[in-house]
């Protein structure tokens, strides 16, 4: 049902966008710990997983943290935007999303406004995580840690606003959107080797791992936090979030006008 | 801001023929057939009728959140299907749910919604904090609204509904579900707003003593249709007529007095309904007295909404209110 244009922006795509973006933003800035909840997952296989890589790997802990917490952010853009459909499926069932749809607000924005928020948790989150890792031997290199951040955040904005895409779709059946987003998260986390290396791997997984997007990531991320901008697995990296935040705003625009 | 009015024509709404159909189990449900409306500038019209009547899908449709099958309508100057932007701006609609974020405070989502219609600023928080002033919300200002209760919540829907002085105000079912307190201290701060706003408001209820006390006008719907739009008073005047009872010694007397001044006899009780009954009743008792008819007792007892939608539907609302608790459904 698309009978009802929206091509009248009386205040702006770009000005409704903000609107949005800054409602969605309050609670976290109310509430900053709120955002401390979704790090409990990757803070866990940080210090449970990490360990045992470590002494799994032979080699030294400075060495595999390198390695394991480029992996580690990825997780956290992952888990962290995924589920931020949920709010939005509370928001339909109550009754608060319907209000901003009687709003003048483009449709675009609604989706695009709140899709951007996803960029503030993940770039305190991501920081955290690092901050962590500094004193078990990580080594940070800041220009690298900005650039993976970015280029974080961009893939973070698309797989928020394929969150709120499958939120739409589900309507008022939970059950279905934590289905397909139990079923999805997991595969996609383990087969973009973000956790274990995949090159020992059966050859069908590794066949897996070039098509999920988040593997590219994960290489980005490991070059980029190490300093390395040259490696050719950056650009990988940057094609992949890119085209995560191309392929959810066009997804989740498409299905928030229809929903409206 | 600017604000375009419907002043031309003094009609808030004009709408013809609306229909909204949509698919349900196999088969085409009709939810609203054929609705013409009509509702001037500052006008308070309740919206009655059973769960499902289609009262809920026309409020959508006339708020631009629900396209129509067919049919057209003008709300606040602006047509829905063309400039539904230009509606949406000129309108308040609170829903039947509750309109603030759930881990939102409730200053900030007035300050939201005040950005959403394109208010500056500071012409936000000047709006907001009268708002909280005028709805009660100031011990509340700093909570998030899933700590509040449901008249609090209510408050607040309404208090956003009014961010941008609207000039039409929707409400869906607004104090369904609160505790008579609530519903009162709403329905004041509804009646307020009235006097001092002179805003037109335009709400749906299945509370029979609000749509009596409260609205001038009443339209009553049933499957989809408006089967009366009058004053409640004209509609209770018209189609119920007042209740008048008499009591009689003996059945046999009853029979004779109902035979007498017309009416229904039911053992040794009389029912007439008639137009002006409290000035029926004295001229009963005296021709009946000339006929040697004692009257044992009398009572008058005015009609009410539900004798009105009986009249007109064989059924009464607080009937189909027990069985229908399920609200109607809303299409996609």
């Amino acid at each position: 049902m698309t009978t009802i244009d929206t091509t009248a922006r009386p205040t702006g795509f770009i000005r409704d966008t903000a609107s949005v973006f800054v409602r969605e933003s309050r609670p976290l800035v109310r509430d900053p710990f709120s955002v401390m909840f979704s790090l409990v997952q990757p803070l866990v296989f940080l210090g449970l997983f990490g360990p045992l890589l470590i002494g799994a790997s032979g080699g030294d802990a400075a060495g595999t943290l390198q390695w394991f917490v480029p992996g580690i952010l990825v997780m956290v853009a992952l888990f962290g935007t995924a589920s931020t459909g949920a709010n939005l499926l509370f928001e339909m069932q109550t009754g608060s999303h319907e209000r901003t749809l009687v709003a003048p607000l483009s449709r675009s924005a609604l989706l695009v406004g709140r899709a951007l928020k996803e960029v503030v948790p993940l770039v305190v989150q991501g920081t955290i995580v690092v901050l962590v890792a500094v004193p078990f031997g990580f080594s940070l290199d800041v220009p690298g840690l900005i650039a993976g951040l970015a280029v974080l955040a961009v893939f973070g904005v698309g797989f928020g606003a394929l969150s709120y895409s499958l939120a739409l779709a589900c309507r008022n059946r939970d059950w279905m959107f934590w289905m397909v987003h139990q079923t999805l998260l997991f595969p996609l986390m383990i087969l973009s080797g973000m956790l274990l290396p995949l090159e020992d791997g059966p050859a069908w997984m590794q066949v897996a791992a070039a098509i999920n997007p988040l593997s590219y990531l994960v290489g980005a991320e490991r070059a980029l936090l190490s300093g390395d901008f040259g490696a050719p697995a950056v650009v990988g990296g940057i094609i992949a979030a890119a085209a995560t935040c191309a392929i959810g705003i066009v997804v989740g625009v498409r299905s928030m006008k229809r929903a409206a | 801001m600017p604000r375009k009015t419907a002043d031309m024509t003094n009609q808030m709404i004009s709408a013809q023929g609306l229909t909204k159909t949509f698919p349900a189990k196999g088969k085409v449900v009709e939810a609203v057939r054929s609705v013409d409306l009509e509702v001037g500038a500052g006008e308070l019209v309740a919206f009655l009728g059973p769960n499902g009547a289609g009262k809920s899908t026309t409020l959508r449709m006339l708020t631009t959140l629900l396209p129509p099958t067919s049919g057209e309508a003008i709300v606040a100057g602006s047509d829905i299907r063309r400039d539904p932007a230009g509606v949406r701006r000129r309108i308040g609609y609170v829903g039947q749910g509750s309109s603030g974020g759930h881990t939102q405070r409730v200053r900030d989502e007035l300050h939201a919604q005040g950005a959403f219609y394109g208010m500056g600023r500071r012409e936000t928080r000047a709006r907001a904090a009268e708002l909280i002033d005028s709805l009660e919300l100031g011990q509340i200002a700093g909570r998030q609204v899933q700590s509040l209760s449901g008249g609090q919540k209510r408050r607040l829907d309404i208090a956003l509904g009014l961010i941008h002085r609207p000039e039409l105000l929707f409400l869906d079912e607004p104090s369904t579900g609160l505790d008579p307190h609530s519903r009162a201290n709403l329905w004041e701060h509804i009646v307020d707003l009235r006097r001092e706003t002179g805003t037109t408001i335009f709400l749906t209820t299945h509370y029979l003593d609000e749509a009596d006390q409260l609205a001038e006008r009443v339209m009553v719907m049933d499957h989809g249709q408006v089967i009366a739009d009058d004053t409640a008073w004209a509609l209770k005047e018209s189609l119920a007529g007042d209740r008048v009872s008499l009591t009689f010694e003996t059945a046999s007397d009853a029979a004779a007095a109902a035979a007498r001044i017309g009416g229904e006899a039911s053992g040794q009780f009389v029912t007439v309904t008639a137009p002006g009954g409290d000035r029926a009743l004295p001229r009963y008792i005296r021709s009946l007295a000339d006929a040697g008819l004692e009257v044992v007792a009398a009572t008058h007892r005015q009609p009410t909404l539900d004798d009105v939608f009986l009249a007109l539907t064989g059924r009464t609302l607080r009937e189909e209110a027990a069985h229908a608790e399920a609200s109607e459904p809303v299409p996609a």
